[in-house]
């Protein structure tokens, strides 16, 4: 069935800072948002070019069969640097499979992402999910989900929590345009309302689920101002402007800090690359929509406020990307190196304790693959989705 | 001590554990100034206050998605649900994340909590309020299952599900919430889980049982004694870690079994016992495994007199392992 009403997601009321409409003129100067300054920026500039690294080389490891699948979020650094940026080190991120952005911003190590990648003994998950289902205590960093939208209620519990508590924290969680027809997200929308909860809501409105246009999955006007009928306050910003998404993050933390609710964020950017390692978006997505979406790339154009800001130099650019790749490259390197986790790590954690019926399973796989040896992996087993 | 009712038991429990845990959470859908639906809650809101014991919009997936947040974020919730017949909204939330939770990120994260629902026939309730889902629960990983039958184990299963560093389905059988009252101790203790009570000491045939049928098992297993057979009762009071070790040696001793539950019978719990005994205790079997269920039919409401099992099929099923 067609859209009912495509949606024109490219109206005027999109926070921008980078080419705010009032600088249009000639020679205009533009000024930093309150609370950032040049080391901030360019630290924002390096976590989106490392995101950009890490993306890069993870969907070649896909491609070369060393990983089993990756999600790139190239195209959409900013929104998940540029949020996560402005969280404390008390704030919960309740991230979906399309931020590595933010686990860089919120403190979590290049390595601990790749090791996750690689499903080795030394991902702190174990192996337990596909590449890029992280998860980071230490930071916070919320287990990922596949099923859509699931983590949007969770936030919206860890905020309630953070509120009896009166503790002086907030929580955001990250979803799709796709998430937002989803069971979870009105649910979720409509606790945090009614409790008053700290909670932002980032919508990353990359434009597309998979292969359905914006317009499959809503017939309103804009995702932001799906936040009014819930009686919260809906945002638009530019997603590709990182300093917008700081601003309008920012805003929106300092509101549920003072105890005034939630927010809903729609940054609007877009999916430059595909779904997944398993997708091939020529099947469904116009040439011309991509064209148009590279000229707005987000690290691009941070770059080009920065060397207008003075905050720029080839031998600061040169250093921030060999860094990122040498990175990325050491920790492939050690990743690779780790054996995957014992068989028996198959049983734990199901349970704190491990139950009678699982320590007689695996007392049997145990003593089978001493006998037998080890069961084999099956080399063609490949992800579709 | 105090004479309570199995309903009276959840809400002594609750009010306790509150007293004895400031993370213990309270809410569902008039949990708060109206003290549920069944009362299990009454009196909560009152003494702990709205931010302990609170009122939650009508949507059960968000109810536990809630409580799957507060958990991780380290309280500890204890969300119901008005019926376990409402459940299925939730039932993603359930499985997918709260049960998976510490697994799936290799215990980087838990999600302690306890889903209390009231569950099965016999109220004059129908389809919507009156349905058994435990195997759908307990075909899941990561999530254990309680059913108490009585008020002691009721108020002690529930301390012990709440203190219990993984989440719990915590069953409550409505169907006697009511109808029989027990020397309940004040404050907090705890009655294992994992462990199963033996109802009733017995050496012809065992029973394999919990929550509500526990009762109806006694009956029949009193009408059986009148006949000379002599019924063992083994109530299970958790299904998910469950008490093989119990059920063995029972079964061993009597070599006979009948497994009674209200659920439909295809691919339901008593299926499991029934595999389990046939793998580890064949050898002492002097008849066929047999179970007494709900009929393979949707919950009725004018024959749901007919549907449940009630002492005269369970009875029937003792004489046949018996006189096989």
């Amino acid at each position: 069935m067609t859209p009912m009403s495509p949606m024109s997601p490219m109206s005027e009321d999109l926070l921008c800072v980078l080419e705010p409409k009032s600088a249009k003129g000639k020679g205009a100067k533009v000024a930093l948002p309150k609370g950032l300054d040049q080391a901030k920026v360019q630290r924002m500039y390096r976590l989106m070019v490392q995101t950009r690294q890490l993306d890069d080389r993870a969907m070649k490891l896909q491609r070369q069969g060393r990983i089993g699948f990756y999600v790139p979020s190239i195209g959409q650094e900013a929104c998940a640097v540029g949020s996560a940026f402005a969280l404390s080190d008390k704030d919960w991120c309740y991230p979906s499979y399309r931020e590595p952005g933010a686990a860089l911003a919120v403190g979590v190590s290049i390595q601990a992402m790749i090791h996750q990648l690689y499903g080795n003994a030394e991902d702190v998950t174990k192996g337990r999910q596909m590449p890029v289902h992280y998860a980071f205590r230490k930071q916070r960093y919320v287990s990922v989900s596949s099923p859509i939208g699931t983590q949007i209620v969770q936030a919206v519990g860890t905020s309630m929590a953070q509120r009896i508590r009166k503790e002086k924290a907030i929580s955001i969680t990250y979803f799709g345009d796709g998430a937002t027809s989803s069971n979870d997200f009105h649910t979720g929308m409509n606790f945090a309302a009614v409790y008053k909860a700290p909670t932002i809501f980032l919508c990353s409105n990359n434009q597309w689920a998979i292969s359905c246009p914006l317009g499959q999955q809503t017939a309103s006007d804009s995702i932001a101002i799906k936040a009014k009928a819930y009686g919260m306050p809906g945002v638009r910003v530019d997603g590709n402007d990182v300093l917008a998404v700081w601003q309008a993050t920012n805003e929106a933390r300092a509101r549920a800090l003072a105890g005034e609710g939630p927010t809903l964020i729609e940054a609007l950017t877009f999916r430059i690359g595909p779904h997944s390692s398993s997708d091939d978006p020529s099947r469904y997505r116009p040439n011309e929509q991509l064209e148009t979406w590279q000229k707005k790339d987000p690290i691009e154009r941070l770059k080009k406020f920065m060397k207008q800001a003075g905050m720029w130099s080839e031998a600061f650019e040169k250093e921030v990307v060999e860094s990122a790749i040498d990175e990325v490259n050491a920790a492939v390197k050690h990743a690779e190196t780790v054996p995957l986790p014992a068989s028996s790590t198959l049983f734990t954690d199901v349970y704190a304790t491990m139950p009678p019926h699982l320590a007689e399973q695996q007392e049997r796989l145990l003593a089978l693959e001493k006998a037998q040896g080890g069961a084999e992996i099956d080399k063609n087993a490949a992800f579709p989705l | 001590m105090t004479t309570m009712t199995l309903l009276q038991a959840v809400n002594s429990g609750l009010k306790d554990i509150m007293q004895d845990d400031d993370r213990v959470v309270v809410f569902g859908e008039d949990v708060g100034i109206n003290g549920g639906v069944f009362r299990a809650t009454e009196g909560l809101t009152k003494q702990y206050g709205e931010e302990r014991c609170f009122d939650t919009p009508l949507a059960e997936s968000g109810i536990i998605g809630v409580a799957v947040g507060m958990a991780l974020y380290g309280m500890r919730p204890v969300p119901e649900i008005q019926f376990a017949d409402f459940i299925f909204p939730a039932f993603d939330q359930i499985v997918s994340e709260a049960a998976k939770m510490r697994y799936r990120s290799g215990g980087e994260f838990t999600c302690p909590m306890v889903i209390r629902t009231p569950y099965g026939g016999g109220i004059r309730g129908g389809h919507y309020h009156s349905q058994s889902p435990e195997a759908y629960f307990c075909h899941t990983p990561g999530l254990k299952v309680v059913v108490p039958s009585t008020p002691y184990d009721a108020k002690g299963l529930l301390i012990s599900s709440i203190r219990d560093e993984d989440p719990v389905l915590f069953l409550e059988p409505k169907r006697i919430y009511r109808s029989t009252k027990q020397d309940v101790p004040e404050g907090v203790y705890e009655v294992p889980l994992g462990k199963a009570r033996i109802a009733r000491a017995g050496k012809d045939v065992t029973i394999v049982t919990f929550g509500a049928m526990v009762s109806i098992c006694e009956k029949a297993a009193e009408d059986a004694a009148a006949k000379g057979m002599d019924v063992e009762i083994v109530d299970l009071r958790t299904l998910l870690p469950l008490d093989e070790e119990a059920i063995l040696t029972s079964v061993a001793k009597t070599g006979r079994l009948v497994v009674v539950q209200e659920a439909p019978r295809f691919c339901s719990f008593g299926g499991e016992i029934s595999a389990i005994v046939a793998e580890k205790a064949i050898e002492y079997l002097q008849a066929p495994i047999l179970r007494v269920a709900g009929f393979d039919t949707p919950f009725p409401y004018s024959l749901e007199h007919v549907y449940m099992p009630d002492a005269k099929r369970v009875l029937a099923a003792v004489e046949r392992a018996v006189h096989f």
